[in-house]
């Protein structure tokens, strides 16, 4: 059975497929129903508007039906069900499972159990193979990922999702340049890992630095809990602030992505540049879920 | 002229049972904590720490009596002993020596040390533990532990 759990299971060649058939699903005017009379259990442990809204439109689109469960609250782990009975029972009532859940690890746990495939819809701060599909896919439609140069800035140390992109663009061989606040730099062992894989990394103060060899600006959130307190947090927000000053001057072909939500790592007013890819880049959720979908159903 | 001190076994030979010689020195007790042998249960055993040896300057050996180990228990001593040797003895004779390989996978004997991982919560699961060149990779949650092992034994 096919499951989706973490992109470190993906070679280049299964990404690139992937991204393939979200593109021609993309472009493709008739409708696709391949999940016609399938039915696809969203079960999210966590709160997630984004991701789950594109799950569910993405199953719509392909034809499927979708039941939920949106909150601990609102399922039987309150009554001190594991996750792995949970999945099981679940398997019986559905045709696959996308699961969003606190604890690392825990879609590879339910795959173990289910009977149907599983779908890591994120684990805690761990996998979130669809958002990385999806930011790769929204690279690949602005320029080849081969050999460019990326930016990852803002919190690196605990921001999954610039570790997974980074991870999987270490496929294509690209430069990446880190820019972080103190004690938020990408850890070691990622560092490492990506070594090994032949990405090279390089750590900058300041992304004025680096601003202008920049193919690809990954941004992620800066969050207040991270920092010793409110003033020090506003301080490293604003240096870390997106704007179009910033942007002055940078490649014709550069694109701005974000995961979203945003808290003011990006100026608004950088949203009519055309550099800013990060709505478009969400958007871009629904041809990507539909084709990973596609792909555990065959 | 000095004399050279006499040579004198440290520990007494066993009629049956399991040698473990080549221990990287220090690490008697971990390796026993692996085995899953503690004061509780019923082995007896006798322990050299830090004993003199030509090619490890110093080493740790253990002997277990009447308990013959088997490879798959003894390999996953090869993540702290990479060294060791393991004898196996009957009637006083090495029936059997063999060195350690670490396992590709390790089921049980390590924690994760990620709090957030799923293995350290009360799901039915054991840890599970990949082993790569630069340490061991959680199954579960990717996490990628790189030095001081021994802590992590479960």
């Amino acid at each position: 059975m096919y499951h989706i759990i973490s992109i470190l299971d993906f070679s280049r060649e299964q990404i690139d497929d992937l991204l393939e058939k979200a593109r021609r699903i993309n472009e493709n005017r008739k409708i696709e129903r391949s999940l016609e009379g399938k039915q696809v259990a969203l079960l999210f442990f966590e709160p997630s508007t984004r991701t789950r809204m594109s799950f569910a439109s993405a199953v719509s689109r392909l034809g499927g039906t979708t039941i939920c469960v949106d909150s601990v609250e609102g399922s039987s782990i309150i009554k001190g069900e594991t996750l792995a009975d949970t999945v099981r029972v679940v398997s019986g009532y559905v045709d696959a499972i996308v699961l969003r859940h606190p604890k690392e690890g825990a879609a590879r746990l339910a795959s173990e159990f289910a009977s149907v495939p599983v779908i890591n819809a994120g684990d805690g701060a761990g996998q979130h193979p669809s958002q990385t599909l999806l930011d790769l896919y929204t690279i690949r439609q602005s320029m080849p990922l081969e050999r460019i140069n990326v930016g990852l800035i803002g919190d690196l140390r605990y921001g999954r999702t610039a570790h997974s992109l980074a991870q999987a663009l270490s496929h294509y061989h690209v430069n990446l340049f880190t820019i972080a606040p103190n004690g938020l730099e990408l850890p070691e062992t990622i560092q490492i890992e990506l070594q090994d894989m032949g990405t090279e990394i390089c750590e900058c103060a300041e992304v004025k630095d680096v601003i202008r060899d920049l193919d690809v600006l990954y941004v992620t959130r800066l969050q207040r809990e991270r920092f010793p307190d409110s003033a020090t947090f506003v301080n490293v927000q604003q240096s870390y602030r997106v704007t179009p000053q910033l942007l002055s001057g940078v490649r014709d072909h550069m694109i701005v992505l974000h995961p979203l939500p945003r808290a003011g790592e990006i100026d608004p007013a950088v949203d009519s540049l055309p550099h800013a890819r990060y709505f478009e880049q969400a958007r871009n959720g629904i041809p990507v879920r539909m084709a990973m979908l596609t792909e555990v159903m065959q | 002229m000095t004399e050279a001190p006499p040579r004198q076994l440290l520990v007494s030979p066993i009629k049956d049972g399991t040698v473990i010689d080549h221990i990287t020195a220090g690490e008697a007790l971990n390796v026993l904590k692996i085995l899953g042998i503690t004061g509780t249960t019923n082995e007896r055993l006798s322990i050299a720490t830090n004993v003199v040896s030509r090619d490890m300057r110093r080493k740790d050996i253990v002997k277990i009596e009447d308990r013959e180990l088997m490879t798959e228990e003894v390999d996953r001593i090869a993540l702290i002993a990479p060294r060791a040797t393991i004898n196996i003895i009957r009637e006083y004779r090495v029936v059997e020596k063999k060195g350690v390989e670490i396992p590709s996978i390790l089921i049980g004997v390590v924690r994760c040390p990620n709090p957030g991982c799923i293995s350290n919560t009360e799901e039915p699961i054991k840890s599970r533990f990949e082993v790569v060149e630069k340490g061991l990779r959680c199954y579960y949650c990717d996490n990628l532990i790189t030095r001081d092992i021994a802590r992590h034994i479960i």
